[in-house]
């Protein structure tokens, strides 16, 4: 499976990447698997995604919780809580 | 009428109002966001998720034309750096009844403060920058609209 991250605010400084393709494997079900996974790559993803309270994210442009099943996603973004307004 | 606009450029409330009350019903109510002048800040800076921010808002603000009878509603919200004093955020909201009007941009600023996808990143005079963390209280306003 192809996916594209994309990352914000503190999460893409800490990458150091706006985003990236990845291709995880078939037992990568969810976000957080997602996110574990990519922890593993490098010590930058690792130091992004130490607490995973602090994480929020969106598949294919809409908010979905950590838990959320990523079959058939295109775009999954990693980004903090938000402070518009 | 829904409008909803993400931009860069500074944008002008009276011209918003205007044209709310150019549809000649009885209320229009506004809230408008700005930069604090805190001691020391210098700026703030907005990044957001331009494939998804439009979409966002514009549900925001659908949900709050189904809740309340209105005849027109305007929501902008700009990114980008901004100094102190200058203008965030805008919610109008134009109805028949007052309170209609008033409680969909208390409505639309709540929702928009938890679920706009917007980081805003703070620039002090001591040198210093860091991002914004999200409130408790912005998630507790929320709830008292479910």
């Amino acid at each position: 499976m192809t996916v594209n991250m994309i990352y914000f605010a503190w999460v893409r400084e800490a990458i150091g990447l706006d985003g990236e393709t990845v291709n995880p494997p078939a037992t990568i079900t969810t976000i957080t698997g997602l996110i574990d996974w990519l922890a593993a790559t490098s010590a930058p993803h690792a130091a992004a995604f130490a607490d995973r309270k602090r994480l929020r994210a969106a598949i294919d442009q809409r908010f979905a919780p950590l838990d959320a099943s990523i079959a058939g996603a295109r775009e999954i973004a990693i980004f903090p809580p938000v402070t518009g307004g | 009428m829904i409008d909803v606009r993400v931009q860069s450029d500074a944008f002008d409330p009276g011209a918003e109002l205007e044209r709310l009350e150019a549809l000649r019903v009885g209320a229009v109510a506004s809230f408008t966001g700005l930069v604090r002048a805190d001691g020391g800040l210098i700026a703030m800076t907005l990044e957001h998720y331009p494939a998804m921010t439009q979409t966002a808002l514009y549900d925001i603000a659908a949900d709050a034309a189904r809740r309340w009878p209105l005849a027109g509603l305007v929501v902008i919200h700009r990114h980008g750096r901004l100094v102190p004093g200058e203008r965030i955020v805008f919610v109008a909201a134009a109805s028949r009844h007052r309170a209609a009007a008033l409680e969909a941009c208390a409505y639309l600023i709540d929702w928009l403060k938890t679920d706009a996808p917007f980081w805003k990143r703070e620039e002090w005079q001591d040198g210093s920058s860091k991002w914004v963390d999200a409130k408790a209280e912005d998630d507790a306003a929320k709830t008292r609209w479910q």
